[in-house]
């Protein structure tokens, strides 16, 4: 929270880059309460170690600070109370923390938690569901992975060496 | 950073140390928290920090572009190409009882491994080549200039 207000206050993008490298420790710490501790070395890895150096990057390919606003800040700000009060309302009807009863843990988990020991045999429950019963869903994942890592390539590498090229040209003639 | 001793230093011996770590959760993904993603994340982070600590040029020399550019696609053909042999082999796609028929369980780790590495080498290409597209543009920012 704390974080989130500094982050808004602030006009040094560079502040801001390590603000939310902070607030991705901060949520990856949150995942370990929840016990997802999948996810949280996922939000650990890539969210305050790859993507700050990544933010980084593009810092210094662009200006360090932001430019004043010329909007005043009121219809953004109503969106966002509307939506963050939407969510508040949406959480109400959930389960409450560590509920054994809860929806999540009654559909399919049950049946992957039978299954899973007999039919792989793999110690950890989400590597198996993950690579094995949801195969299909990882490999789009890794496509798309795949992909944006193209994307990126034919934006910006491409770019670089044919200005590259350009400059030697220039020097040569 | 030709100046900054300690980071370099530092740097010298966390590499290796994290490029051990990615392994670790790599191929021990089986029992504890992680598997290809992360493994892969922290491969390329092991690069990433020396290259900012070093020059990029310096990891280049390692792991040049075309190498990176190379083994993302070989990641994912890794993958998929799991799931087509499973599939020549008269099995469903992506089912792993084709990598050892006799003893479907042993398939299923095979499988989830080799699936797995597929996803790691991809992640770590693709985080390296997003690195090198962004850094390679830009001339290096002086040390006084921060």
């Amino acid at each position: 929270m704390a974080i989130g207000l500094a982050a808004v206050r602030t006009r040094s993008l560079f502040a801001l880059v390590m603000l939310s490298g902070g607030f991705s420790l901060i949520s990856a710490a949150l995942f370990v309460t929840l016990d997802a501790v999948d996810v949280a070395f996922t939000e650990a890895a890539v969210g305050a170690g790859v993507s700050t150096v990544l933010m980084l990057g593009t810092l210094a390919l662009t200006s360090r600070y932001e430019r004043p606003p010329v909007h005043r800040p009121w219809l953004p700000l109503f969106v966002v109370t509307v939506t963050g009060a939407a969510l508040i309302y949406g959480t109400l009807d959930m389960p409450n923390f560590g509920d054994a009863n809860a929806p999540a843990m009654l559909h399919v988990m049950p049946e992957y938690l039978a299954r899973e020991p007999h039919e792989i045999g793999v110690p950890n429950i989400v590597t198996a569901i993950l690579a094995s019963y949801r195969g299909y869903d990882t490999l789009g994942e890794t496509a798309v992975v795949f992909t944006a890592g193209i994307g990126v390539v034919a934006l910006l590498a491409t770019l670089a060496r044919r200005r590259r090229r350009r400059d030697g040209e220039e020097e040569e003639s | 950073m030709r100046h900054h001793l300690i980071l370099r230093v530092i740097t010298k011996i966390l590499a290796g140390t994290i490029m051990l770590f990615a392994f670790y959760v790599q191929f021990h993904g089986d029992y504890s928290p992680g598997g290809g993603f992360q493994a892969g994340v922290i491969l390329a982070v092991a690069f990433i920090l020396y290259g900012l600590v070093f020059s990029v040029e310096t990891v280049q020399q390692v792991m040049p572009p075309w190498l990176v550019h190379r083994t993302m696609a070989l990641g994912l053909l890794l993958y998929a190409g799991t799931g087509v042999f499973s599939l020549l082999t008269g099995y469903n796609f992506l089912d792993y009882t084709a990598l050892a028929p006799h003893q479907p369980e042993h398939g299923q780790e095979l499988g989830i491994l080799l699936v797995e590495g597929g996803v790691g080498i991809t992640v770590t290409a693709v985080m390296l080549s997003i690195y090198y597209a962004f850094v390679g543009r830009t001339p290096v920012i002086g040390d006084e200039e921060w």
